[in-house]
């Protein structure tokens, strides 16, 4: 279990007085920020056995990673070191699996780790290969510029989701340079300089809707329109937002052999009492998105 | 894909019948209305009910095809000519947060057109 978790689920335990006093009156929330942009998660990186094409398998290779980066971003290492033992030439292009499932590089990594991942010992195990690039459930990645453009369309998209847009489109270029040069390089405080201004809520206090995705594993994404407040001006909660998007994880009525759910945003499994305009400023991925995973706890 | 015609939205797949509603509902294909931007050429069709399980990545292809793009040609595509969607995005989740008055409506250019 990752510690940043531990650390932060227990500091949130108790806010069952959040939908009377509003988001903005605990003053440290900062704090929570920062906490989560230094949460890491050591890697492990295997060479797949059946791509190794020197005379003995090459040692395993160790990082420790942001969990709000993407692998593009900080596996550099990972491929050259493999690479000289794999009879790859042609520099074809690395993905990872984690149990055989490949992991999408345009997740960010702690997505990709509570989805898939969250009840493992750590380091998390993950294999590298450089052959049979599974088409049907990766994009490509033709190099970082790639996720640049990705990360600004999500951040985008976000913003339309908030503000119609009207704050991104009113920043300048070198403002989303900078959102992304401080994703790139880990600067909390570059980051945050520009991105505060995307968090930022007119006079209803809170945004137009909540950019969120939920995730499980083997389907498909879910993204619905999510407004944050109900029409008497009340918060609405993560209790709210699951019932509504994911019946199922409240559903005691079917018969669930399966286990019961766990509902995990960036490593936690904050309180269903949680006010969602609340988790959308201090939970959302670099991306502003807020990406909530659905794990069967069996 | 299919062009956006009565018939074609108003006749369920055999599979559907005698499921639940909710499944039916599930199954409605989504209106989508395709332009193009910059010096991209037009489609004469440009209405099209699409099976929202569909993914953007196979919208991308089919507006390939029907425009003759060149396999080096590339084709951007937008919602709400703001921001490109991420190839995998099932088109129902689009639909539903960006959709208006029944439609989703989607630019095409073959230059980046907006960021």
């Amino acid at each position: 279990m990752d510690i940043h978790c531990i650390v932060n689920s227990n500091r949130y335990k108790n806010c069952s007085d959040w939908r009377r006093f509003g988001p903005n009156t605990m003053a440290d929330d900062r704090e929570v920020l920062r906490e989560l942009w230094d949460g890491r998660l050591p890697i492990k990186f295997n060479l797949a056995a059946d791509e190794v094409a020197s005379m003995e398998h090459p040692e395993p290779c160790y990082l420790l990673v942001p969990r709000q980066s993407y692998f593009p971003l900080v596996a550099d290492k990972v491929q050259r070191y493999f690479l000289k033992y794999t009879a790859n030439s042609q520099g074809e292009e690395m993905w990872l699996e984690y149990e055989g499932q490949p992991l999408k590089w345009h997740y960010p990594i702690g997505v990709l780790f509570d989805l898939h991942a969250s009840s493992t010992m750590l380091p998390w195990s993950l294999v590298v290969h450089f052959q049979k690039f599974p088409e049907d459930e990766l994009l490509h990645c033709p190099g970082k510029d790639a996720v640049e453009s990705h990360f600004m369309s999500s951040v985008k998209e976000a913003d339309t989701l908030k503000h119609r847009g009207q704050v991104i489109n009113g920043m300048q270029k070198k403002d989303h340079k900078q959102l992304w040069m401080g994703l790139q390089n880990d600067k909390f405080d570059q980051f945050w300089a520009i991105n505060r201004r995307l968090m930022e809520h007119g006079e209803e206090n809170c945004f137009k809707h909540l950019p969120f995705r939920l995730y499980q594993a083997d389907k498909p994404c879910i993204q619905r329109l999510f407004r944050p407040i109900t029409e008497e001006g009340e918060q609405r909660l993560l209790g709210d937002l699951v019932r509504e998007v994911a019946p199922q994880v409240f559903n005691t009525e079917v018969e669930d052999t399966s286990g019961s759910w766990k509902v995990v945003i960036q490593g936690v499994e904050p309180p269903m009492e949680t006010p969602v305009q609340w988790l959308s400023e201090h939970f959302s991925y670099p991306d502003n998105f807020l990406h909530i995973c659905l794990v069967n706890s069996r | 894909m299919a062009e956006t015609e009565k018939t074609e939205l108003a006749s369920p797949a055999s599979g559907d019948v005698g499921s639940f509603p909710q499944t039916a509902d599930q199954k409605k294909k989504i209106d989508v209305l395709l332009k193009g931007a910059g010096d991209a050429p037009i489609m004469k069709k440009k209405k099209w009910a699409v099976d929202p399980t569909k993914k953007v990545s196979w919208i991308i292809e089919f507006i390939r095809k029907y425009i003759k793009c060149e396999p080096h040609e590339s084709l951007f595509l937008y919602v709400n000519q703001s921001f490109a969607p991420s190839p995998d995005q099932e088109m129902q989740n689009l639909y539903e947060c960006f959709g208006s008055d029944g439609k989703l409506i989607l630019h095409y250019c073959k230059t980046q057109a907006w960021g």
